[in-house]
């Protein structure tokens, strides 16, 4: 799978929510979109991610 | 203070053609741009966007001008206390009495941001809040597939200056910023990294006009 231009493996099938999780990320703050389409946020928990996907997390700090 | 005389439309246009060329002229006169929040970004973004002749601003800010806003938005001591909506519109009017403006004076949320933000073909996200930006972000980009969002993340604390810029982070997304440099790191905001941000996303939006769309 390929994330914000990187490459990373799945070690095993993994919803886009808990993928988010065990990166750290914070899915309040974030942006997704999953194979150039954006992923809302009621769907993060049944988005299912694959190695064929390219994913972009676009993420949000304060301050404006 | 002697009193301003208002120009004519005429002369105004006039003096901007001179400066910035006929076919750009034409393109921000035509253009509706969307603010959302008028802090330390959108305050100075709205104020650029004047400046280049944008025909039709839409700005919204539920908030007042604090005394504590002085040292990064475009306000001053004259304001405090005043609707932000109303203390921007009375300076942009000030640049250009011609220009096009609709206030909102309510809390944005995602559910009532692609109305407020119905005509403008291009939306900046100038919010504080964090849960907001994202908020706000996911609501345009999921419910208005053809617009642009340009949005901005990392501008706190006096960093250099260097380390402000703009990426296409998605299709219709533009980021602007360090896109580290929060306030969750206890870092204060300030003028000159908040107008540099402001000023990168002032920017985008006038390429974007102009049919540039490559940060």
């Amino acid at each position: 799978m390929k994330v914000n231009g990187k490459i990373y493996s799945l070690a095993q099938p993994l919803s886009l929510k808990d993928f988010l999780e065990e990166k750290g990320f914070n899915s309040d703050r974030v942006a997704v979109e999953l194979n150039g389409d954006i992923i809302p946020k009621g769907a993060y928990e049944t988005t299912m991610l694959s190695d064929a996907d390219t994913l972009e997390v676009v993420h949000f700090v304060g301050g404006g | 203070m002697e009193k301003t005389i208002l120009p004519t439309k005429e002369m105004l246009d006039e003096a901007l053609i001179r400066r910035h060329t006929r076919p750009v002229f034409d393109a921000m006169a035509a253009a509706h741009v969307g603010i959302a929040g008028l802090g330390g970004l959108g305050s100075n973004i709205a104020v650029m966007l004047t400046r280049l002749g944008v025909g039709h601003l839409v700005l919204a800010d539920f908030d007042q001008v604090d005394l504590s806003n002085l040292n990064r938005q475009h306000y001053m001591l004259t304001h405090v206390g005043m609707d932000k909506t109303k203390a921007l519109a009375q300076q942009l009017y000030q640049i250009n009495p011609y220009i096009d403006l609709t206030l909102y004076k309510e809390k944005i949320t995602a559910q009532n941001a692609p109305h407020i933000f119905k005509s403008c073909e291009i939306i900046c996200e100038a919010f504080d809040d964090p849960d907001a930006k994202a908020a706000l972000v996911n609501s345009i980009l999921d419910q208005e597939p053809g617009k642009k969002l340009v949005a901005a993340s990392g501008l706190a604390g006096y960093g250099s200056a260097n380390d402000i810029k703009t990426h296409r982070v998605m299709k219709n997304l533009y980021l602007c910023g360090d896109n580290e440099s929060g306030i969750e790191d206890g870092l204060c905001l300030m003028a000159p990294r908040a107008a540099l941000c402001a000023a990168h996303q002032a920017n985008m939006v006038l390429r974007l006009i102009l049919g540039i769309d490559q940060p």
